[in-house]
């Protein structure tokens, strides 16, 4: 049950429709930074965020952002998905490529402690193409969600563990963006709620 | 030195600011509502930066525990004293116990958020702790956790120049989190 009277709304989504003055910024960020120009694909990007999803243990986030990632990569559905288990277990021997394995390596560095990221991580990266910005996104990113994470689990959000609703939700989102689905984070929302039994009373 | 190529005179977080106006600008008005605008409900913008400040000084992010530091202690209620009291030991300073239970609950978050109990949250609770304080206790922590790890993941240059946090302080208490700090940068965002 989450710490306080939180829409019925599931993971962030919750605490979004309860406070949209911080809601409007939270969106914009992560629209700018996993859709927004960039030389990383949206799905990428999205795999940099659930990589450290998972590191940080969220099931929600990790589970919304390897859904909105798979339906934003090349190829099928199943394959992707299949990517994503991969990324999550074993980077560093998932078919990705090796630019974007350095940058994960930098994510995860960042998700523990930002002092942790060194010169030759950095390097490691730019050996592989990684561009100033490329780079910086990747630091950002990367502590964002330890962000979104923290926000997540320290309200102790309702995480449903139906993949079929994190699937229909990432086709969403990839289509639409986040300020788009922002908007459906409303208290009267009927779309993708909690049942009524596990409902705060 | 830092990571990229950022520019060198800016200290910091507006060093990264700089080099990415289009993220800057929802970090600044997130901190902006979550610090400035919000102090007025409930919580003081004091006790914000205070839980701010907390926060960076539990992830040693030197640039964020001072500058947010220095804030707190230009706000009403606030000194430098009352903000290294808090950094030592929040349950041993001069402050309500309401703000210590907030602390609490903002320490879990940094360390590790699924640590947040029902009883912590009672306890703020029975101090006078509305669910918006406690809101906004848990995402002011949960977003020091990425202001810190984007200062460091990046090493941007954190000076270690007292004057320069007193009047960035002083910059964050008056006016908010919306524009570049002029005390030390004259940097065009």
């Amino acid at each position: 049950m989450p710490h306080i009277a939180l829409p019925n709304l599931p993971g962030i989504r919750g605490p979004m429709a309860f406070r949209p003055e911080t809601s409007k910024p939270l969106n914009e960020l992560v629209e700018v930074l996993l859709r927004g120009p960039s030389t990383l694909t949206p799905g990428e990007r999205e795999l940099i965020a659930t990589y450290v999803s998972s590191q940080n243990n969220c099931h929600y986030c990790q589970s919304i952002h390897g859904a909105i990632a798979a339906a934003q990569l090349d190829g099928a559905l199943d394959a992707n998905e299949e990517l994503v288990r991969n990324v999550k277990r074993d980077f560093l021997n998932a078919t990705i490529s090796p630019k974007l394995k350095a940058l994960l390596a930098i994510a995860g560095k960042v998700q523990q402690d930002g002092k942790k990221v060194t010169n030759a991580d950095v390097e490691a990266a730019r050996n592989e193409g990684a561009t100033d910005l490329e780079i910086h996104d990747t630091v950002l990113i990367a502590a964002a969600f330890c962000m979104y994470n923290r926000y997540v689990d320290g309200l102790a959000t309702w995480q449903p563990h139906d993949e079929t609703l994190y699937r229909e939700r990432g086709k969403m989102v990839a289509k639409n963006g986040y300020v788009a689905a922002n908007l459906t984070n409303t208290v009267n929302s009927t779309e993708f709620t909690q049942p009524a039994e596990l409902a705060v009373k | 030195m830092p990571h990229i190529n950022l520019p060198p005179e800016i200290p910091g977080i507006g060093a990264a600011f700089a080099f990415r106006p289009e993220a800057a600008r929802p970090m600044r008005d997130l901190a902006h509502v979550l610090l400035f605008e919000s102090g007025n409900e409930g919580l003081s913008s004091r006790d914000r930066e205070l839980i701010a400040t907390y926060v960076s000084s539990k992830n040693e992010t030197q640039f964020c525990k001072l500058s947010h530091g220095a804030a707190a202690a230009h706000h009403k209620g606030g000194s430098q004293e009352l903000v290294a009291a808090v950094w030592s030991n929040p349950d041993a300073a001069p402050i309500p116990d309401k703000l210590k239970a907030l602390l609490a609950i903002a320490g879990r978050v940094q360390s590790d958020p699924k640590t947040v109990t029902a009883d912590l949250v009672e306890t703020a609770r029975n101090y006078g702790a509305t669910d918006l304080e406690i809101h906004d206790t848990v995402l002011i922590a949960a977003a020091f956790c990425m202001y810190n790890r984007y200062v460091d993941g990046l090493a941007t240059w954190q000076p270690s120049n007292e004057e320069m946090y007193v009047s960035m302080g002083k910059q964050l208490a008056e006016k908010g989190y919306r524009q570049p700090s002029t005390s030390t940068n004259q940097h065009v965002l």
